[in-house]
């Protein structure tokens, strides 16, 4: 339905976009005891590894094949083999992805026939399960590096049915939840207390709110990920009642879970607003059979409570959106739910489900071409991250931070989104933005004739403070 | 405290309509089934828009703590009276007789703290019933400090809010007015071939700041204006309002009495009009150059409606087709229902019912003139009341003060907030887009399909009879159902399908 923009200028201007391994390290920080190692120079290691300190404040663990010059030019093979070595040796982890950057896709590397290689040299290793994945920076974003790499974590680490036994429904009350990338910590475990009530034992794949959830542990260091998806559950995943697939760049990720298992798939977009989680609630409530708790019943009311008290100020609100497409396509059902408008829709590369998103237009594109669009129509909330902070300021509105990364708030990372009760707070911070910002005051007006006392500073210039977030 | 007598005199107002009845005066409230205000929020609501005075109430806490800031009033400059100050009466005040003693030193720090160019005292019922002499207590710490100290006997008991307007007023035309001649015009906004006329308005209060859609048309007009009474007012402009050629009450009556004063005192004429709406805009553009019987201004003012007008109807054109044959409860307090009549009428909307409670008989008269005889008016202004004539006149949206809000959405209904508090502001010709704007933002709002419709699991029961079966009979899992909704989930093996059919769905299914 959406005009696709496609991008027509040779400067990214403040850009949007975080790449494919940043996605698929992500992905990967979901496993417990796992480790991503990004297959490229050292840089792109750092700074994906920066990028994440900023935004969960914890400690990553992220390698790097430390490509150089000679590797680069002669071929990096050895890098990779040297690496998975090094890392299974000295952590023992349950889990290595290998994903590809730019440099090494260009080089034309193989990690597939780097990782084969290393399992027929090194078969002490066997238990430590290696996935390597192509997310090359130049195509893709977070959300496609993210889906790729799950993919093939699936494909590596589920075993077909047919030769491991597994049925569907053998573990009655287990229920597989593919989970995209806009998922945080918070809406993970708001989710599990949600499955819970309807007696479900969520297997979330991955997993980030076992491992980036800012939980202190009492090891002091960890070279690998503490929590997350155990890599021995996904054996399990063809013994599920059902799986529940969030986010619908998860697509194939969810196709081949259930060729592979025959485990019916019940797929959502996303869990912003009424409608969704009335979807959602429904699908739980015919897998487990139960009805659905009154607790959350009324916490549905609630919502359309919060919805009647919210539409007036976010009813024709114009906003402006910058996120990747899962997540744009959240929000654009969330606001317009309300009655919002969204007069600026900005994402970071093309994907199929860019043309199902109900504006006028979608551009790929940067935050300047947000800011531009968005001055042009006139907007009046911006929902970002944090980059987009400086955007709004330029536009003179509010901002929603939402999305990656978020490094200017602490615990944003944390916060909950999903179901009644996080779309509730959604509709709640962004009301609050436009009453203490953005509201369009009428301009104020002396006479030229007025006998005001001389001397009284008029409201003229007075600006108000930036609200919270 | 005020002696009954004057009360009685404060009731009977010889220019308000409702004086003519058998039963003079002002409605009495009745216990138990009371929705409106007192005295002292009357009061204060009338005057709290001056606003470089220091306003003090003195009570306890819950008369200024229930109400402080609360109002939407705008002030161009000055914003002292957006600090709430209340003496804050405790029971050893009461018990040993020292609210005086703490009034006048509350005088002192105000004064102290802010150099305001006057105190205004709004006495509640607590100082009212136990005696306190707050006119002894202002007129020393005007002696004592050289501030003028305004007494505004203002106690809840007194009535309704309503008559805390004329309160208000009152002193202000005792205290206030005609103590200071308005300043020489300035040579730099004389025009040499313009006549300048001094004017007033009395009861625009600047909600929102929407006066300041209209005033610009009185500069170009050459229309100065002494002081609004009380919107974005200073101290210093209501003390010159008796010099004013012509007053303009607009939309309530509420302080009438300071329009009839200011004839009986200074002989100065007075006319009723609104801003709501572009025919009331125009009308009281109108009766201006009418009373001040000026042919240049009449011709200037005509000239000046022809163009906002056919601007404005330009501009709201699309919105009409929206909003065109919409039905409307309105249930107003403090603004006239005549007024805000015209403006929706001005709209093609269908006004089914209008609140009369606070009406006088004249507003009554002019509401019939303006939507026929068989009008329906709505005294009884409890909930359960409001909802039914929702229902029965099938209305499409509750249009009334921010009180009735929640009555509203509790109920489902679209809701307009009409009142002092609100956000928005609604008068001239450039309010109407405002105005037209809200209307269609709630009226148009899709969460009210989605706050009606229930939800989905309660009703689609048949469909999950046996589900159980099916779930434990896993030898047919291929045959899992997409859900009545179908476009909620599905299996993956009908994505596609669905895909199709959401291409020709309405999106957010």
């Amino acid at each position: 339905m959406a005009d696709i923009l496609k991008r027509n200028k040779a400067l990214s201007v403040n850009p949007l976009k975080a790449s494919q391994p940043i996605g698929g390290s992500l992905a990967t920080l979901g496993f417990n005891r796992a480790m991503p190692m990004l297959h490229g120079s050292q840089g792109c290691t750092a700074f994906a590894k920066v990028f994440f300190v900023r935004h969960f404040r914890e400690p990553i663990p992220l390698q790097s094949t430390a490509m150089d010059q000679g590797s680069s030019v002669m071929g990096a093979d050895e890098n990779v083999v040297e690496g998975i070595k090094t890392i299974a040796e000295k952590s023992r982890p349950a889990l290595i992805t290998i994903l590809t950057t730019g440099l090494a896709e260009t080089q034309g590397a193989d990690v597939h026939r780097n990782v084969r290689e290393f399992r027929e040299a090194n078969p002490e290793f066997a238990d430590v399960a290696v996935v390597a994945v192509n997310t090359p920076d130049f195509t893709g974003s977070v959300e496609t590096g993210f889906a790729a790499t799950l993919t093939e974590i699936i494909r590596a680490l589920v075993p077909d049915a047919k030769e491991a036994g597994t049925y569907p429904g053998k573990r009655k009350r287990q229920v597989n939840v593919l989970v995209n990338y806009m998922l945080t910590p918070g809406d993970l475990e708001a989710l599990r207390d949600i499955f819970e009530q309807f007696q479900l034992r969520p297997v979330f794949v991955p997993d980030i709110s076992d491992s980036l959830d800012g939980c202190l542990t009492d090891e002091d260091f960890s070279p690998v990920t503490i929590g997350g998806t155990l890599i021995s559950e996904m054996a399990t995943l063809g013994d599920a009642l059902a799986t529940v697939v969030i986010g619908p760049s998860l697509a194939k990720a969810a196709e081949l879970l259930e060729q592979k298992t025959g485990v019916p798939t019940y797929a959502l977009d996303h869990l912003y607003g009424l409608k969704a989680n009335d979807a959602l609630m429904s699908a739980l409530a015919e897998i487990s059979g139960h009805d659905v708790p009154e607790r959350i019943e009324r916490q549905r009311s609630q919502l359309q409570d919060a919805m009647l008290d919210t539409h007036f100020m976010l009813g024709q609100l114009r906003i402006a959106i910058a996120a990747d497409a899962d997540l744009l396509n959240a929000f654009v059902d969330q606001v317009q739910e309300m009655g919002s408008e969204v007069v600026a829709a900005v994402t970071s590369c093309n994907v199929p489900l860019l043309s199902r998103i109900p504006v006028a237009s979608i551009k790929i594109g940067d935050l300047e071409d947000m800011e531009l669009i968005g001055k042009a129509n006139k907007v009046q909330l911006v929902i970002g991250n944090s980059h987009a902070v400086d955007t709004a300021e330029r536009l003179g509105t509010p901002i929603l931070r939402a999305g990656f990364p978020l490094y200017d708030i602490i615990g944003g990372y944390q916060k909950t989104w999903i179901g009644y009760r996080g779309s509730r707070q959604t509709l709640f911070d962004l009301a609050n933005l436009v009453i203490n910002y953005s509201h369009e005051e009428i301009p104020v007006y002396r006479s030229v004739y007025a006998q005001k006392p001389a001397g009284e500073l008029t409201g003229l210039n007075s600006s108000k403070a930036l609200s919270c977030h | 405290m005020k002696s009954t007598k004057d009360i009685a005199a404060l009731l009977d107002e010889p220019a308000c309509e409702h004086n003519k009845k058998e039963k003079s005066g002002c409605a009495k409230p009745k216990p138990g089934a009371s929705a409106g205000g007192c005295a002292f929020d009357g009061a204060q609501i009338a005057l709290l828009p001056i606003a470089d005075v220091a306003h003090i109430v003195h009570g306890p806490i819950a008369c200024a703590g229930s109400s402080w800031d609360n109002r939407g009033t705008r002030s161009s400059g000055a914003d002292l009276y957006r600090i709430g100050m209340t003496t804050d009466l405790t029971e050893q005040d009461i018990v040993m007789g020292r609210s005086e003693k703490r009034l006048f030193h509350a005088i002192k720090q105000a004064i102290d703290t802010y150099s305001p160019p006057a105190v205004f005292i709004y006495n509640t019922c607590v100082p009212a019933l136990v005696g306190d002499d707050i006119n002894a207590v202002c007129k020393s710490a005007e002696e004592r400090w050289g501030v003028p100290v305004v007494p505004i006997d203002s106690a809840g008991f007194y009535g309704t809010k309503n008559l805390g307007n004329r309160i208000a007023g009152d002193a202000m035309v005792n205290h206030v007015i005609g103590t200071r001649d308005p300043d020489p015009l300035p040579l730099t906004v004389q025009r040499a071939e313009i006549k300048i006329h001094d004017v007033n308005l009395i009861g625009e209060y600047n909600i929102a700041g929407e006066f300041w859609h209209v005033l610009p048309l009185f500069d170009e007009l050459g229309l100065r204006i002494l002081c609004t009474l009380s919107g974005d007012a200073r101290f210093r402009e209501v003390q010159t309002m008796h010099k004013a050629e012509v007053n303009m009450m607009v939309c309530s009556k509420a302080m009438v009495n300071v329009a009839r004063k200011l004839q009986q005192k200074y002989g100065t004429p007075w006319f009723e009009g609104s801003y709501y709406g572009i025919t009331d805009t125009s009308q009281s553009l109108r009766d201006f150059a009418r009373v001040l019987n000026d042919p240049d201004l009449t011709e200037r003012t005509e000239a000046l409606i022809l163009r906002e007008e056919t601007r404005i109807r330009t501009e709201l054109e699309p919105w009409k087709v929206r909003l065109k044959g919409k039905r409307v409860l309105l249930f107003t307090g403090g603004v006239k229902s005549w007024s805000v009549i015209s403006a929706l009428q001005d709209l093609g909307m269908v006004v089914v019912a209008t609140g009369t409670k606070k009406s006088t008989e004249e507003d009554k008269a002019r509401i019939r003139e303006l939507m026929g005889e068989d009008t329906v008016m709505i005294d009884d202004g409890s909930p359960r009341a409001l909802l039914k004539i929702v229902h029965d006149y099938k209305a499409d949206i509750l249009i009334a003060g921010g009180r009735n809000m929640y009555t509203a959405l509790k109920a489902k209904v679209p809701f307009l907030d009409i009142n002092q508090e609100r956000e928005f502001g609604y008068e001239g010709y450039q309010g109407m887009l405002e105005l037209v704007r809200q209307l269609a933002l709630t009226i148009e709002s899709p969460v009210w399909e989605a706050v009606r419709a229930p939800a989905p699991w309660k009703v689609k029961t048949s469909s999950l009879v046996n589900r159980e079966n099916e779930i434990v009979n896993t030898a047919d899992l291929s045959s899992a159902k997409p859900s009545p909704e179908g476009e909620g989930w599905v299996t993956t093996a009908r994505m596609q399908e669905v895909e199709q059919r959401r291409e020709q769905l309405p999106r957010g299914i």
